[in-house]
């Protein structure tokens, strides 16, 4: 492998072998409930509190504009009553967990990054491990069960606002009719659609954790080096999310053909 | 006990130690000393295990640490408290907090009891009355104070110190070498000052190790070193630059 030193894909092969093992150390240490809930507790407030305004905003107007735009196409067709089906569907399965997971990675990914690659540059990680505490126990793995626990969180809430202000969208700007704009959605959606932006949002917030504090641990001295590790944690963050997300997709699709 | 053997470091093709070793008893206060970039804080990292040697062993009580994965390191730790250059406080925490880091994390107490202990080890670095402070509203030499509560609040048996009067002005310089002297006589630990400030390293060694040329080149008691005829020795005891270093 050495003729790979130096390269970009010999780069982003270590990068990935260095996030594996990270992911590794964090879910050993997830096992052994080295963390303290006090700490959890805080990355949950900061993660899933902390993004609620965003979140809503991204999913009400993604909801809006999406009912709009395949109403506009619908109608054409005198399908009108369909159209809110389409934006559950898309809401629940697609653009709920994937806009929720970018927008969390570009406000929390990127704070997650600059907080520890400061402490890095300020060797205040060098200082907990003096203090004989575990940079992975400490820094980590907190951060990364809050990312597990409040994306999914965050996506229902940014699904449920989606559909509520498409329904309202619908029903007070376009006209729809509400008994069969209700009806329709009911009858074209299912339990699954639900359950895989929730696997899906579970995956994404692991990412943006574990992506997050690999760029913080791994940032380079100077403040030059903690901007250019939160540009690279949201960069990476949002590719990796879109990437697993066709993946992820087309798996949980084979996965619920086998079960069905 | 702590020893060193053979000692190799460097970083990329720029060699930072080589072949160092040498032996520090129980109780012992050293102070290593030697030119900026000469790799004194490489040398104390490697002792508490934040760096891997190239090759060469770090004794702790009899306890070879290198070769040990993080995890097993963390419990060799515990006989150590730290101050770095800067404290390194953690930023987002009190000073209460910060000096109460370890007890809550490795101890189970009260929140009472985790209180007094705090303003024990705050007064005993003349800190009284600090607990609320944030690291941003502190001077460097309370900085530095509150990272040495910080280190001795769970009574470690070893204290390293990397530069602790760097950046201070002579007074304050004064009071940490005061302070340094008094944690060692009270808690009998073994101190290692690295420092490169000559006055603080006669002050609180009972022993000098000088790093040069990658190597300890003087392993003596601060007397010896003072009264030393070497010309390497001289030059660093009495701060005379090279004429070939003297750019001005």
């Amino acid at each position: 492998m050495n003729f790979l030193a130096g390269t970009w894909l010999g780069e982003w092969l270590v990068g990935l072998g260095r996030i594996s093992a990270l992911a590794r150390d964090a879910i050993a240490s997830c096992l052994t409930f080295k963390a303290s809930r006090r700490d959890l507790l805080y990355q949950i407030y900061f993660i899933g509190v902390k993004s609620q305004s965003v979140v809503l905003v991204t999913g009400a107007f993604t909801g809006m504009v999406l009912t709009a735009q395949t109403y506009f196409q619908f109608h054409k067709i005198k399908m009108d009553t369909a159209t809110l089906a389409v934006v559950g569907v898309s809401m629940c399965d697609e653009l709920g967990p994937v806009l929720t997971a970018l927008m969390v990675s570009g406000r929390v990914g990127a704070a997650i990054a600059a907080e520890i690659g400061t402490m890095r540059v300020t060797e205040q990680i060098d200082a907990l491990r003096t203090l004989a505490t575990h940079p992975v126990d400490y820094l980590v793995v907190p951060r990364l069960l809050a990312g597990i626990i409040t994306v999914p969180l965050l996506t229902m809430e940014s699904i449920v606002i989606g559909i509520l202000s498409g329904y309202l969208v619908g029903t007070q700007l376009l006209g729809i009719d509400p008994t069969y704009l209700y009806y329709d959605m009911m009858q074209y959606m299912n339990d699954v659609d639900v359950v895989f932006g929730l696997v899906k949002s579970i995956v994404y917030g692991g990412i943006i954790a574990l992506i997050g504090c690999y760029k913080g641990l791994s940032c380079n001295v100077g403040a030059e080096g903690v901007g250019r590790a939160t540009t690279e944690a949201v960069v990476y963050a949002s590719i990796t999310i879109l990437i697993t997300n066709f993946f992820l997709t087309l798996f949980l699709q084979r996965i619920y053909v086998l079960m069905s | 006990m702590i020893e060193v053997r053979q000692l190799k470091k460097s970083f990329g093709v720029q060699p930072i130690l080589n072949d160092v070793s040498f032996r520090i008893e129980n109780g012992e206060s050293v102070a290593i000393i030697g030119r900026s970039g000469g790799g004194k804080s490489v040398l104390l990292k490697h002792i508490i295990g934040l760096l891997q040697p190239d090759s060469g062993e770090v004794l702790i009580d009899g306890e070879n640490i290198v070769g040990m994965n993080e995890r097993q390191l963390l419990r060799v730790r515990r006989k150590f408290g730290m101050v770095f250059q800067g404290a390194a406080l953690f930023d987002s925490m009190s000073v209460a907090e910060n000096v109460a880091f370890s007890l809550r994390r490795h101890e189970r107490l009260t929140e009472g009891e985790i209180a007094k202990r705090v303003a024990a080890a705050l007064a005993m670095v003349d800190l009284p009355g600090t607990e609320k402070k944030h690291p941003a509203e502190l001077s460097g030499g309370m900085r530095k104070r509150v990272g040495l509560a910080r280190a001795i609040i769970y009574e470690p048996q070893i204290v390293l110190y990397d530069e602790p009067t760097t950046g201070l002005d002579p007074i304050v310089s004064d009071s940490i070498d005061k302070l340094i002297i008094r944690v060692r006589d009270q808690l009998k630990v073994t101190s290692i000052v690295v420092t490169h400030d000559m006055r603080s390293a006669r002050r609180v060694g009972n022993h000098v190790l000088m790093l040069h040329e990658k190597k300890i080149y003087a392993n003596c008691s601060p007397e010896a070193l003072f009264a030393s005829q070497d010309a390497v020795i001289r030059q660093f005891v009495d701060g005379v630059a090279d004429a070939k270093e003297n750019i001005f």
